[in-house]
Parts: C-alpha cells; structure tokens; sequence
C-alpha cells in the first residue's frame, strides 16, 4: 500500500476513487510513565516515553486506516493528514485520515 | 520554612539541569543540521517530474518538558506580559528535531526531497507536567521508477 501526503503522483492516474478512509487511537501512559515523566519535568529534556507512546499510537492510527483501505480495494491512500488532540490529562487522540484510490501505472 | 528550601532547590536545580539539557540538545541539533542541510524539505504540493520518483511517508516527532525553571518564568512573565522565550526555544528545540528525525528517516531510503511537510504541535498536559510534542512529517520523495506492484507486495 502506497500512503503519502501528496495530492496526485505525477507519473500514476487515479484510476478510481473510492473515498475517505481513517482511523484513529487514543492511548494513555501508565502510572510509572506518569511519575517519570513528572521526575524529568523539574529538569527539562526529552521526555522518550511520552514520545514513544505518541509514535505507536500514530502508527496503530495507520494501520487501521490501511486496513480500511484494503478492505475497499485501493492500492494507495492520498493526501493523508494527521491530527493529535489531547482530549484528558494522560490521554492524547490521534486521527488520521486520506483518501483510497486505486492507482494505475501510466505507460 | 522546608518548603521554601525545596522551591529554591527545584529552582536551581532546574536552571542548572535545564540549562545543561538545553546546550547539549542544541549542540546536537545544530550537528544534525549540518549533515541533513543537504536534504531539502519542502512545503510544496506539487511534487517535481523532472525525473521519476516512487514515494514514502515520513515523519518524526519529539516530546520535550518545560523544567522547573523555565515553568516559574514563564509564570513570572505571565504577570507582565511579553514575550516568553523560556518557551519560544523550548519549541523551537522540538520543532528542529522533529523536524531532524523526519530527514533521518528520509535519508535511510535514500530520498532526493521531502514534499508538503506539515508540522503538528500538540500540548501534552498531565497534571502539572507541561510538555509539547511536535511531529514533522511529509513524503520523501525517492528517485528512481518503481512499479506499483512491487511497491504493494513490500507494503
């Protein structure tokens, strides 16, 4: 599955367009990432927890987008966009969502 | 009295610390810099057709704490008004390596560009914790022709 952020690949056609397809995730960090995290904040730097967690979210988003997407039968997804909220303390949303295409190869 | 002693070590050791991780991340950003510079990410929708290319998705992201310090002067300033620079470098420090990371990422594919990157701030807030995550993303852009079929069968 080809997935960009690009709106037309200039050497494929859109053969077919077959809709908006998304997904999402929304996860929370454990106690001890809470407490680690709050630890790092008196110092200040990276927090690789946070930044791990928000990495497997976004990808699990990804998937279930892909998912989506093969289920309708597209070889691609284009113009993907991704949104984060944090709808709690603790709890970030992640979103994405393109449009299915089936693309062909021009010759 | 004790919790007077404990404000002023958190302050202090605040400043110290984040100083320190400030420069240290600085340092190693603008190293970074240097070696990704060659790489071009660029803001366009129109991706170029002087050659074929196939196509990536890339993306980095960081999340980066406030400390103490930073925290208390950002409070002080809210008072007065003006410009909060503690803050203004803390994302400009989580934008550059997001930012970084994304090109890291290209360069392992061997990408010529990175076309229409967007970036994405988001507050990250438990409790008293304040800490943004930004993350960079766009599609690398990979010389060479590439037939869908085989870029299917990989995915």
């Amino acid at each position: 599955m080809l997935i960009t952020n690009l709106e037309f690949l200039p050497d494929r056609k859109i053969h077919k367009h077959l809709g908006l397809v998304q997904g999402s995730s929304v996860r929370a960090k454990h106690v001890g990432r809470d407490i680690m995290a709050s630890l790092k904040n008196i110092f200040g730097g990276e927090l690789r927890g946070y930044t791990e967690l928000l990495h497997d979210s976004r990808e699990e988003a990804t998937e279930r987008m892909l998912e989506q997407a093969r289920g309708v039968g597209a070889n691609a997804v284009l113009n993907i966009r991704y949104s984060t909220s944090s709808i709690a303390a603790g709890a970030a949303e992640i979103f994405v969502y393109g449009t299915a295409v089936e693309l062909k190869d021009n010759d | 009295m004790i919790e007077a002693g404990f404000f002023v070590v958190l302050l202090v050791g605040g400043y110290i610390f984040g100083r320190l991780a400030e420069k240290r991340h600085m340092k190693s950003i603008i190293k970074r810099e240097a070696i990704n510079n060659a790489l071009p990410a660029i803001a366009s929708r129109h991706p170029p057709t002087d050659q074929p290319y196939h196509q990536h998705l890339v993306g980095g992201s960081v999340v980066i704490g406030s400390d103490y310090f930073k925290s208390f002067m950002s409070g002080l300033i809210n008072i007065f008004g003006g410009r909060v620079t503690p803050f203004e470098t803390l994302l400009d420090r989580a934008r550059r390596e997001a930012m970084l990371r994304m090109k890291e990422e290209a360069r392992r594919y061997n990408a010529a560009y990175v076309f229409n990157v967007k970036y994405e701030t988001t507050r990250v807030a438990t409790g008293k914790v304040a800490a943004m995550e930004v993350f960079a993303y766009g599609t690398a852009m990979i010389p060479g022709n590439r037939q869908l079929s085989s870029v299917i069968s990989s995915a």
